[in-house]
């Protein structure tokens, strides 16, 4: 369902992503997780079509290399920092996608739609109206997750999920995306370096190291594998084969 | 340094201005291109028509109700020296509808809103908008550039009309008032040496200056590098390139209008 197969990407002279090959089958999770500066973030650009690689291919939804405006219909994706457009109501953003395009929905529709994914990540239905400034940072980020399941897509990204939230909300948002990948029967991408993250939304962990995936295995093997760069990433020594000076 | 460096760095510098003049010529020709390509986001030109054409509105009015009333009587102190007073309210009006009504509403559109759009688009793509919209299917060019370079380009032509008459009114309430101007023999001097292509002129470079103030604000926000440092590199540059371009396109608009 996503695939990547000997996957090369640079900037200049700094090579980031250096033949990344992986699969992950249908309705599975996969969590990536690696240090800050590994190409994580570039990772996921190639794999929606906002960056092209310099070699090898992706596979998203049986659309190889697809165009990011061929595989709106077919993913969904909670960014970073929520990625809301500030100048829009919070339905609108919503429902931005499916307000667009042949077989678009009129704006009550629209606004029914986005209500009941609101309701879906735990907000109610005044948060319609509001704008992305009048949210907390938590709400920003439910709304980004209602965006990306608006169209019920069969593939999920996510991009460091509790990236600036609380500890509380961090487990608030992980337990929404478990719940709802699983119910959509989706495919997920997830990359984070938060442990958290990692035990609660996980199926497999691939860990993405010196460009290249350096390990994959099961949740469970993740947190008891013996493997020096792995240990020390999961522990968050400052000591160990990772540099702790980028 | 040697002659050989400093040559050197002068053609390193030159061939990298060259390179961002393609740059920039190479968006705006993209830019060109989405015009004409479906969907049209009626909705965004008609946001974009608010913000960049009723929303200047004050700051043009009142650059042209003071530039007129200066500009009368400059012109009156100069031509009092040869007799020629009577001269003006026409050329005060020439002046203002030929010139600097476009370049200064220009100037002023620039600063407003080249400024905005480049720190608007500049902090969308700093916080993953522009990404956000790709992955919604919506290209960023067409949703974010095409309205604001037609609401631009479409809207200045009115604010150069309204700048004009203002600056015109400005002219005729000092000369009334200052200068000892009847009225109507003003108004009538005014509007009896004013030909069409005065006016027509002055509208059509202000769509250019509209276009290009636009044009300015979405290149630099769309290429603004990251955090804040970038969206206020972006925002100064837009706010430059606007301005100069201005100025040399009213240069080279004058001398294909009026020289022939």
């Amino acid at each position: 369902m996503i695939s990547a197969d000997t996957l090369f990407k640079g900037f200049g002279a700094k090579q980031v992503l250096r033949g990344v090959s992986f699969d992950v089958p249908k309705g599975e999770s996969l969590v990536v997780i690696g240090g800050s500066g590994t190409g994580k973030s570039v990772l996921l650009k190639c794999l929606l079509g906002l960056e092209r690689p310099d070699s090898g291919s992706v596979e998203v939804a049986g659309l190889r290399n697809p165009r990011p405006q061929v595989l709106a219909a077919h993913v969904g994706m909670l960014f970073q920092g929520a990625a809301l457009f500030d100048s829009i109501p919070v339905w609108q953003n919503i429902a931005f996608r499916l307000m667009r395009g042949p077989g678009r929905l009129r704006a009550p529709e629209a606004k029914a739609l986005a209500i009941e994914k609101l309701a879906r990540v735990g907000l109610d239905k005044g948060t319609a109206d509001l704008f992305p400034a009048e949210l907390s940072g938590g709400m920003q980020k439910r709304v980004g997750l209602a965006r990306a399941i608006a169209g019920d897509p069969p593939v999920l990204f996510f991009d460091e999920p509790t990236a600036g939230l609380d500890p509380i909300m961090s487990a608030v948002i992980n337990a929404l995306i478990r719940e709802i990948v699983t119910e959509m029967g989706a495919t997920a991408l997830t990359i984070t370096h938060d442990m958290r993250t990692l035990r609660d939304v996980a199926d497999r962990v691939a860990m993405l190291h010196e460009g290249r995936f350096y390990w994959q295995g099961t949740t469970a093997e993740a947190l008891t594998t013996d493997d020096p760069v792995m240990r020390q990433f999961t522990e968050g020594r400052t000591t160990g084969p990772i540099p702790t000076l980028r | 340094m040697t002659a050989a460096a400093l040559l050197g760095a002068t053609g390193r510098s030159f061939a990298g201005m060259l390179g961002a003049l393609g740059r920039f010529v190479g968006f705006a020709g993209q830019a060109v291109g989405w015009m004409l390509r479906r969907p049209f986001h009626l909705r965004e030109l008609g946001v974009q028509l608010i913000q960049i054409g009723w929303l200047s509105l004050p700051v043009v009015g009142m650059t042209a109700l003071f530039t007129g009333a200066a500009l009368a009587l400059q012109i009156f102190a100069g031509s009092a020296r040869y007799g020629a007073e009577f001269a003006v309210p026409s050329i005060t009006a020439i002046g203002m509808v030929r010139e600097l009504g476009p370049v200064l509403g220009g100037l002023m559109v620039a600063a407003r809103v080249a400024s905005s759009i480049a720190a608007e688009i500049g902090t969308m793509k700093v916080s993953e908008q522009i990404d956000a919209l790709r992955t919604l299917a919506v290209e960023p060019m067409q949703y974010l550039t095409v309205p604001r370079l037609l609401a631009a380009t479409l809207a200045m032509p009115v604010l150069v009309a309204v700048g004009d008459s203002i600056g015109i009114l400005g002219g005729y309430a000092v000369g009334v008032t200052r200068l000892g101007f009847d009225g109507p023999t003003y108004l009538a001097n005014t509007l009896d040496f004013l030909e069409f292509w005065d006016i027509g002129s002055g509208l059509v470079k202000g769509a250019v200056f509209g276009f290009l103030v636009a044009l300015s604000g979405c290149y630099f926000g769309m290429t603004s590098g990251r955090g804040a440092q970038g969206v206020g590199e972006a925002t100064k540059s837009a706010v430059v390139l606007a301005s100069v371009l201005i100025l040399a396109s009213n240069y080279l608009l004058t001398e294909a209008f009026f020289t022939s």
